[in-house]
């Protein structure tokens, strides 16, 4: 449910880290309590800022991860060797500590749980991130438009929120999710490892004729292709909303 | 932004966060344009000065691993718009661009959620 909305200027706000979950061995969901955080529209991003005892701060955009809600919200943060935030959302944030927020924001890679049209997702990697919290709010709201979910992983280890997905493809009645592996698959898989391309994007996403809304997000090279791919399929370019990566993340 | 090349190297696909060439997309900028302007931008819509690209904001080339932030244009290169964020004041230069649309909310609303 949402608060009323308000016109306010944009500020930092504490947060709390109430509780954190290892979703692979490099990245991990945290869950923030935040209050009078009014919500979010999913796809939206929240700033994270980080202020070291000595006074130096320094600041990461992470896309929200869970449903909208009020007071809370969780990010799931891929480590980046040499990052200067996510190594610390990663390996020493514990429950209790306090962070800084800022948010949400962005208004343009986002789904609105009113929205008729198909919609296609394709997550590259932690990019699945904004993707899940669309998952999660179209079931929260008892949206019934087709989901397809395309995700990209390295391997069947680095999938995160696999158990949710599955669960999810069962109970959540509308949701297609496939898994397209780079690197390595699971034994007896149909599909050698290898790059999502333009027949396994026919065979699992929509029809071009459908007009699916299309949300991508991933690092910045599988996005740039991977929005060309489904160009080239016949979507409209303005219809493919895409989110990239920093090259150094964070 | 709205125009796309198609058959770009197909070798660029990856899961890997460490790619790309030194830059972040708009949506990356959304904090501290929401911060000036109390609306989103990123899906507003801006025209270069240089190649006349028609798009979103949250389709530019965004590098902000510096004191400042600069955005530039994904069809040619040119700087649209920098910020740099003071304690107490912010510098927005917007020279490269000819107009920016924006749509108007009834509400404008941070954190507005239909739920």
């Amino acid at each position: 449910m949402a608060r009323a909305a308000v016109h306010r200027r944009l500020t930092w706000q504490p947060a709390t880290v109430a509780q954190v979950n290892d979703e692979t061995a490099t990245a991990r969901t945290l869950l923030l309590e935040v209050p009078g955080w009014p919500g979010h529209v999913a796809g939206q991003h929240v700033d994270v800022r980080l202020t070291a005892e000595d006074g130096y701060s320094t600041q990461r955009s992470y896309s929200i991860a869970s449903a909208p809600e009020v007071d809370r919200l969780e990010l799931t943060v891929q480590r980046v060797p040499d990052g200067e935030v996510s190594p610390y959302l990663c390996d020493i944030a514990r429950p209790g500590d306090q962070v800084e927020v800022r948010g949400p924001v962005g208004g343009y890679f986002t789904w609105q749980p009113e929205s008729v049209e198909p919609v296609l997702l394709v997550a590259g990697g932690s990019g699945i991130a904004p993707l899940m919290s669309m998952v999660r709010g179209r079931a929260g709201a008892n949206s019934r438009v087709p989901f397809r979910l395309v995700y990209s992983s390295r391997t069947p280890e680095d999938v995160i929120y696999a158990r949710e997905l599955s669960r999810r493809v069962r109970d959540d009645r509308g949701l297609d999710v496939a898994f397209a592996y780079t690197r390595s698959a699971p034994p007896g898989w149909p599909r050698p490892p290898g790059r999502l391309d333009a027949p396994l994007l026919t065979e699992v996403g929509w029809p071009a004729d459908f007009a699916p809304a299309v949300f991508v997000c991933g690092p910045t090279g599988f996005v740039e292709s991977t929005a060309n791919l489904l160009v080239s399929q016949g979507h409209e370019a303005q219809r493919i909303k895409t989110e990239r990566f920093g090259p150094t993340g964070g | 932004m709205t125009e796309r090349q198609t058959g770009s190297a197909m070798s660029d696909i990856s899961e890997d966060p460490i790619d790309g060439e030194g830059w972040v997309d708009g949506n990356e900028a959304a904090g501290i344009l929401q911060e000036i302007f109390t609306m989103d931008i990123t899906s507003a819509r801006g025209r270069c000065a240089g190649c006349g690209l028609v798009g979103p904001m949250a389709e530019l080339r965004v590098y902000d691993r510096a004191p400042g932030l600069v955005a530039r244009c994904p069809g040619c290169e040119n700087v649209l718009f920098t910020v740099i964020r003071a304690p107490d004041r912010v510098f927005l230069s917007v020279g490269g661009m000819t107009y920016l649309e924006m749509a108007l909310p009834e509400v404008a609303a941070p954190g507005f959620t239909g739920a």
